[in-house]
């Protein structure tokens, strides 16, 4: 396959780091490559000092205090070390026991969340996956039916990854403290693009990247309550007791140092990135269910991060769509099963292609993207879908008025 | 996904993509036979038309195909093989032939398998509407066979 340029709308997989970010970043690979452990000469005292600045920032974007930040790999690690932690230090029951607790998620949760849970399930935890509503959006309201006496953690993404739906996150962390249950938020999507605040959102533990907030690849964070309540955690790396004794290892100073600057600009430039990304986002579905029918935007209408984008084309299959829009980068979110494709759980969980024979692209917008990118995806993926359809027998069926789940199909 | 060469013209310029007219209307129609297999479920349906005379040559055939590139593309070159050919001329067609001309990866092995099903679903097809009885024991249902439940 030929490599083109292509137009970069995968903004919610990865983005670029920001050249800021980068200028920050360089002298702590070299000069100043100190070990923040080393307390004894300056080199250490120099990497220390950047540490603990990167936390200062890190602490700020989500309004919390530096000293409740705790800086990981990843949003991945902090997920596992806030369920996984939490689940071990609040546990009822001993280790190699039944009915050590319950744990209250959502079925459209990231894997990253959903198997640390299931590990903790076959070690005698329970749970409940919330089914989400059509519009993807989890209230109180799931989770106040979710709860149970037992409960002792609730996991609650702010924002999902694939339909950029927000939850009631502050709602449910005030439910959370008045039943004393500990909350965790996997705010991956969320943090650098919404105005967060820990403390009054009643939030105990939130998790997340660099990467999605044009920092660098192999850091995030953990936000750790200290106070009302303070949280404990059983730490999943032992050693030399950094990061406050819950992650140890020689820290990723270079990494830190970049997630620091990225969570620095992220709150400085917020409402200019919002006010960026929302009218391209709006214009890419508005042209889009215009231009073409049967095409719907997936996730609930208002309650949705400035800039993701998950539209279903009704009767194209996926991997000929992702072909088809082969100069985009983007991701597909089919919830239907395709010969190579993975179903996407997320979609189906949704109730999105029980009507058979939907294809979704997942488009998400980043600081760099221009109207000149979305227009030119807008007429890439209309010509995409019109030449399928073109092609596709289900859509002539559809024409005919012939309802497709009414028909015996001669599968193999 | 590395797709071939032959795999992205067939899809950029698929031939012969259409139909004889409405699913009513071909039904019909005695000189065409209709193949549809696959399911959209398994994420792959092919529909073979082909219009055939009364001595059993395929005059014209016509393809639709809801599947990856390489089922598009195994439906063209399906068309582009049986046109101007004898039924049972058609009716020899492998799918190795296909997954060798477009050089499908083994996960893309299905898709040939489709293709040549369809060719003989749509010969079936024909022989029964048109009254010939030599049809082939092994032929796939097809088109007239879908039904509502």
């Amino acid at each position: 396959m030929q490599l083109t340029q292509q137009i970069y709308l995968d903004n919610a997989a990865t983005t670029p780091c920001d050249p800021r970010v980068v200028e920050a970043m360089l002298p702590y690979f070299t000069e100043k490559f100190g070990n923040a452990g080393s307390r004894n000469h300056r080199f250490g005292w120099d990497a220390e000092d950047a540490i603990e600045l990167a936390r200062e920032h890190a602490a700020k974007v989500i309004g919390a205090n530096a000293k409740e930040v705790i800086f990981t790999s990843g949003s991945t690690e902090s997920n596992n070390l806030a369920i996984k932690g939490a689940a071990e230090m609040y546990a009822r029951a001993p280790k190699g026991q039944s009915g050590r607790g319950h744990i209250v998620t959502v079925a459209h949760e990231h894997k990253a969340v959903l198997d640390p849970i299931r590990r903790l399930m076959r070690e005698g935890f329970e749970a409940t996956f919330i089914t989400p509503p059509a519009d993807g959006v989890i209230t109180v309201d799931h989770v106040r039916e979710a709860l149970r006496p037992d409960t002792i953690l609730v996991s609650v993404m702010w924002a999902n990854n694939e339909l950029g739906t927000i939850n009631e996150v502050p709602q449910i962390g005030r439910l959370c403290h008045e039943r004393e249950i500990i909350l965790h938020t996997d705010a991956t999507q969320w943090v650098g693009k919404m105005p967060t605040a820990v403390e009054t959102d009643c939030i105990d533990l939130l998790s997340w990247s660099g990467h999605k907030m044009y920092g660098p690849k192999g850091v995030g964070g953990l936000y750790v309550r200290r106070r009302k309540p303070r949280v404990r955690l059983e730490s999943l790396v032992d050693g030399g007791g950094q990061e406050r004794g819950m992650r140890s290892g020689t820290q990723n100073v270079t990494g830190i140092v970049g997630f620091g600057k990225a969570c620095e600009i992220a709150l400085a430039e917020m409402d200019k990135d919002r006010a960026h990304l929302q009218p391209l986002r709006d214009r890419l579905e508005r042209e889009l269910t215009s231009r073409l029918e049967v095409c719907q935007v997936n996730g609930h209408p208002t309650k949705r991060l400035p800039h993701i984008s998950n539209i279903s084309f009704g009767f194209v299959e996926g991997e000929s769509l992702m072909m088809g829009v082969r100069d985009i980068a983007c991701s597909s979110g089919s919830a239907c099963t395709s010969a190579s494709l993975e179903p996407s759980y997320v979609l189906k969980s949704l109730g999105i292609g029980d009507d058979l024979a939907h294809s979704s692209l997942r488009l998400s917008f980043g600081r760099w993207t221009t109207a000149k990118d979305v227009d030119a995806a807008i007429g890439l993926i209309e010509r995409a879908v019109n030449h399928l359809r073109s092609m596709s027998p289900l859509f002539d069926l559809h024409k005919e008025g012939v309802d497709l789940s009414k028909i015996v199909w001669q599968s193999h | 996904m590395a797709y071939s060469d032959k795999v992205v013209d067939h899809y950029e310029k698929p031939r012969n993509v259409g139909s004889f007219g409405t699913s009513k209307e071909v039904a019909a129609r005695k000189d065409i036979g209709v193949g549809i297999v696959g399911a959209p479920e398994c994420g792959d349906v092919m529909q073979l038309q082909i219009r055939v005379s009364d001595s059993g040559v395929i005059e014209d055939a016509k393809f639709k195909c809801f599947g990856c590139g390489s089922a598009i593309a195994s439906s063209s070159l399906a068309t582009e093989w049986i046109k101007g050919k004898k039924v049972d001329e058609a009716l020899t067609i492998r799918n190795t032939q296909i997954v060798e001309e477009l050089s499908l990866p083994p996960v893309k092995i299905h898709c040939s398998v489709l293709a040549e099903d369809s060719i003989r679903s749509a010969i079936e097809d024909w022989k029964r509407k048109s009254g010939n009885t030599a049809a082939t024991t092994d032929a796939a249902p097809t088109a007239s066979t879908v039904t509502a439940h």
